[in-house]
């Protein structure tokens, strides 16, 4: 999956945008522009560019443009492995996206074989502080990128529970029917689990072994009661045991859906939650980063990476490492901010796209670097 | 009516539509004629579930069908497309479904319970599921298994199958394939 990069972007009639068309080299991409202008939706566009909903976990009806409300299309060249491919998204009268790879129809799945996208926007900044369904969120897409595998398993995962949770709020009592259905949660569960561990491993090894002016986080994997058994047999075994305590709540009270994931800052011993704000943002883009460098070692090039305002939060310093680490990975990194100082100190290492607002229809433009 | 048949859209309903009234003699009249037929005639086979013009299906009517073998579908087009495989010679048993508690249908919805009453009279030792891949499929396919421990051999397809493919779609070659390579369950 060699020199990942999009050369060539078109938007119709998705979110503000009614006709973009935005041709790009490998660099880096700084997007600068207002509040409003429609910069946060470029980068949602790119997003879809890997399996999954995109940055912003918006359906596809979410997506177009209104008031017309039609359909929207988003093309792109993506170049993987040395070969450009036409893919296209499309979504029509409301229904689901559509994806084409090179003219032909295909799964969003195989997305995953051409592509990695990562994210970082600022609903994130709070990941710590709030509900631990965030932070599974952020582990899973992380686990994603390692192992595309993950996105269906959750997915049988999350059918068998809510097949089980029905029993349960029905309190049948067919014994054989919740073994039948506990059986694939612990097949699909312990899989699941496996899957966290080996990309906590895989950013934990990224971390040690980079040099890096962001603080390392320490990640760990934790579940509300006690530690989940974590073979096949033993989550199945624990699910039976678990059947009447699950009566009583009408839902699955055991599984890798209850996971939490603990961050701390490695350096101070500070629990994530209780760092200050600009730690916290400094934690998740070490983050990110780890997981970049950690798949580029993985598949022999970096991956695509969105950084939605990241710049705003840090101080001129780490900007600057920022952006040295981005080049020194080589990712395509497309990255927003308001004002075009922002990205200064990237110099011609980027190229740079101005966005405005123009009556509810955003224009983009590329800017060129003044000698 | 013909656009809200499975696997026919609009346009290609209208084509079919204009079609038959064109050719009002050659294609419209028989048809309509052996529809009436159909639905004057068609039934489920009380024993196995297969859809026939009888009570019992020519297939549980055969006896050198019974040769201890029963394969376990979902619904008839999985029947249908393991008979055009022409590999199993056994018998068939179809369920009318899987198990799925959010659509509120449980064992006694499917024909698990005459599975059971068959396996006895009809000298059955090896029950093959050849269930979808789906998570519905496997939880039925688990359950029946389990309800048939120790009674007789239960196996499975080889899942040389894609992840949720679905019998119907497979040529005749993969159908003899993973038929050929079931294992144990
Ligand atoms: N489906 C849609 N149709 C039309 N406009 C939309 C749609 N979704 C969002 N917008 C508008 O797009 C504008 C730009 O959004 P955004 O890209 O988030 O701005 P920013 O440049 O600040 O990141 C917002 O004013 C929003 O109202
Ligand atoms: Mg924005
Ligand atoms: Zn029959």
């Amino acid at each position: 999956m060699s020199g990942l990069h999009l050369s060539r972007l078109a938007l119709s009639h998705f979110r503000s945008h009614h006709r973009t068309e935005i041709s790009v080299d490998a660099r880096p991409v700084a997007i600068y522009g207002p509040n409003g202008a429609g910069k946060t939706n470029l980068l949602e566009a790119v997003s879809l560019f890997s399996p999954g909903r995109g940055m912003r976990q918006a359906a596809a009806q979410d997506m177009v443009r209104r008031p017309e409300a039609l359909g929207w299309k988003v093309s792109g060249i993506l170049h993987s492995d040395g070969r450009a491919h036409e893919v296209a998204h499309k979504s029509e009268n409301g229904n689901p996206r559509q994806v084409s790879i090179d003219g032909k129809t295909a799964a969003q799945t195989a997305l995953g074989r051409l592509s990695r996208v990562l994210w970082l926007v600022p609903s994130m900044d709070r990941l710590w502080i709030e509900s631990a369904e965030g932070r599974r969120r952020f582990l899973d897409r992380m686990t994603l990128s390692f192992e595309p595998a993950h996105a269906d398993l959750s997915l049988d995962y999350a059918k068998a529970m809510r097949e089980r949770n029905r029993l349960l709020k029905d309190q049948v009592r067919d014994a054989r029917w919740y073994a039948a259905l506990e059986a694939q949660l612990a097949r699909t569960g312990a899989q699941i689990h496996q899957n966290r561990l080996t990309a906590l491993e895989a950013l934990r090894q990224a971390q040690d072994g980079a040099e890096t002016s962001f603080p390392t986080a320490d990640l760990e994997l934790t579940h509300n009661d006690s530690e989940l058994p974590d073979t096949e047999n033993a989550l199945r075994e624990a699910l039976a045991a678990s059947r009447s305590r699950d009566m009583i709540a009408g839902r699955t009270l055991i599984g890798p859906h209850r996971a939490d994931l603990v961050g701390t800052y490695s350096a101070k011993g500070v629990p994530a939650r209780d760092c200050s704000t600009g730690e916290q943002k400094a934690l998740l883009i070490s983050l990110i980063l780890a997981n970049a460098r950690a798949l580029a070692a993985d598949l022999g090039t970096p991956p695509i990476v969105l950084l939605d305002e990241v710049a705003a939060h840090l101080d001129e310093t780490r900007r600057a490492a920022l952006y040295d680490e981005i080049c020194a990975l080589g990712a395509q990194a497309w990255m927003t901010g308001t004002e075009s100082g922002l990205f200064e100190a990237l110099g011609d290492r980027a190229q740079r796209l101005m966005v405005s607002d123009s009556a509810g229809t955003s224009k983009v433009v590329t800017v060129g670097l003044l000698a | 009516m013909m656009a809200k048949l499975p696997g026919l859209g609009p346009r290609s309903a209208r084509r079919a539509v204009l079609h038959m009234i064109r050719k009002r003699a050659l294609v419209l009249t028989p048809l309509s004629e052996v529809m009436a037929t159909v639905a004057a005639t068609a039934r489920e086979c009380l024993n196995c579930g297969n859809v026939g013009t009888a009570d019992i299906c020519d297939i549980c009517n055969d006896p050198k069908r019974e040769n201890g073998q029963m394969c376990i579908v979902e619904d008839v087009a999985d029947l249908w497309a393991m008979e055009r495989s022409g590999v199993f010679k056994g018998r068939y048993h179809v369920l009318g479904g899987t198990l799925s508690a959010l659509d509120s249908i449980g064992p006694d919805e499917l024909r698990i319970p005459r599975l059971m009453s068959r396996i006895g009279p009809e000298a059955v030792q090896e029950v093959i599921l050849a269930l979808n891949a789906t998570i519905d499929g496997q939880t039925t396919a688990h359950y029946i298994a389990d309800q048939l421990e120790g009674q007789v051999s239960v196996t499975s397809l080889a899942q040389g199958v894609p992840i949720g493919g679905e019998l119907d779609y497979l040529d005749d070659g993969t159908i003899t394939a993973a038929l050929n390579a079931r294992r144990p369950v």
